[in-house]
């Protein structure tokens, strides 16, 4: 099986890391890159565990491969924020509470701050439309849809 | 079954810079070659095991392939690996092809549609491929290229059957191209789903209705169905009624019921028969009714 020389921009860093044909953005990500804030979940493409952008949009990384990504930028949760300063979106899911057991969180945070990035001011059904791809088996939505509201409404005031 | 963050190995990524480079790949490998285009159904059918190729040839990056363009003369040409999400977006789609932006739109979840492109939405040959109706009613026509070159296959003899076209083992899906629609028309997607977002289709209709003098009631309507025979479907003999009949209530639901008798459906774990010819029915108002109120 083939093994590809590619680079990749992840988080602002450039990557040069040499990857086979069958292994998944998601894989590169998490295994060889040790950013396992990004969550494995279905390796479907259903769940939107996996979720990072990809040139800015998001996208389930189970279902790219590592060589399509040759050339790209790529935000996981790790990038969002600076330092110890926390995104608004992600500090907006602290003030609500809009965590449960987590494990979607990142992902949820990835489809939201792309859903502000191209929309700054969305309405209910926009950002449920944008998080329908994006599954919380703990069913916390309606804290979830309130935190993106609230990032906006803080977007707003800066 | 334990998640898969890869793919099963035992394949080659190639990325393909012309289409000849691709037509002689699909000569070589035959069926151990396949073609990637978002990879939303492809990488799937891969861990599931129910396609195992040797070479998988990635055709987005070759030249035009993601392009969407619009000619008033000529009408739209969409890449086939332009994206649902580059589609829904198009100015040009949003005004004048609505009911192809609503289809792409219906189209999995926000994420998939990143990915997911037209041309693998129709290559996959499913019954319930959300663009397929939208593309029927607009009379689409699909260029095709191949070693002769290129050649244009109508939407309509395009599906064949799930999971086949009328694509030659070593052709592929280049472009589609969309008529500009006759002056005046609406036009409407309805899916319905298990839930209203990211199911596959349980059933779903598309209807484009527009003023006409040919027709006694004054206007044609085009109907097509999804996930209700084995390939997406026009329905001549509800278009016959809306073109014959003075419209209103009694024409349209006699459309309905006509619409319902076209369809075949299967029992599947999406639904029965049964509740999808109901649901045909049901949809095919709401879309006549829909259009109308826009057409007046």
């Amino acid at each position: 099986m083939a093994v590809h020389s590619i680079t990749v921009k992840v988080n602002g860093a450039e990557e040069r890391v040499r990857v086979p044909s069958n292994m998944t953005l998601l894989r590169l990500l998490r295994e060889e890159l040790g950013l396992t804030g990004t969550k494995n979940g279905c390796s479907a493409g259903e769940c939107g565990a996996c979720t990072v952008m990809l040139n800015g949009q998001p996208v389930n990384s189970c279902m790219v491969l590592a060589v399509e990504a040759d050339g790209a930028e790529v935000t996981t949760v790790e990038g969002l924020g600076s330092g110890d300063e926390l995104d608004v979106i992600q500090q907006a899911f602290v003030e609500v509470g809009a965590v449960q057991c987590g494990f979607c969180t990142p992902g949820m945070l990835i489809s939201a701050r792309a859903l502000l990035n191209r929309n700054p001011n969305p309405g209910e059904d926009e950002i449920r439309e944008a998080l329908v791809g994006n599954l919380c088996r703990c069913t916390g939505y309606k804290p979830i849809i309130a935190a993106v509201q609230r990032a906006a409404k803080m977007m707003r005031k800066r | 079954m334990l998640p898969r963050p890869s793919l099963p190995p035992g394949f080659d990524y190639l990325r393909a810079a012309s289409p000849d480079e691709v037509v002689g790949l699909l000569q070589r490998h035959g069926d151990a070659a396949r073609l990637l285009s978002g990879g939303t159904d492809l990488f799937v059918k891969m861990r599931d095991g129910a396609v195992q190729p040797k070479v998988v040839v990635d055709v987005k990056h070759l030249p035009g392939m993601r392009d969407i363009a619009f000619d008033e003369g000529t009408g739209l040409t969409i890449g086939a690996a332009a994206t649902m999400n580059e589609l829904v977006r198009h100015p040009a789609v949003q005004a004048r092809y609505t009911v192809l932006a609503e289809g792409a739109r219906a189209v999995a979840t926000y994420q998939v549609r990143n990915r997911a492109t037209i041309g693998g939405n129709l290559c996959n040959c499913s019954p319930c491929a959300d663009t397929a109706p939208a593309l029927l009613v607009l009379r689409a026509r699909m260029l095709v290229y191949g070693p002769g070159g290129e050649r244009e296959v109508s939407a309509a003899e395009f599906f064949l059957g799930p999971g086949l076209s009328a694509l030659r083992a070593d052709e592929f899906l280049m472009s589609i191209r969309v008529p500009v629609p006759p002056n005046g028309s609406r036009g409407k997607y309805l899916k319905l789903g298990r839930n209203r977002g990211g199911d596959l289709a349980i059933a779903s209709v598309a209807v484009l209705g527009f003023p006409s003098e040919d027709a006694p009631s004054g206007y044609l309507f085009r109907i097509a169905l999804g996930s209700v025979a084995p390939t997406p479907i026009r329905t001549p003999l509800a278009e016959e009624v809306l073109a014959e009949r003075a419209l209103g209530a009694d024409a349209f639901a006699a459309a309905a019921e006509e619409s319902m008798k076209a369809a075949t459906p299967i029992d599947d774990v999406r639904a029965t028969a049964a509740y999808r010819r109901a649901m045909v029915r049901n949809l095919t108002l709401q879309g006549l009714q829909e259009v109308w109120a826009a057409l007046q």
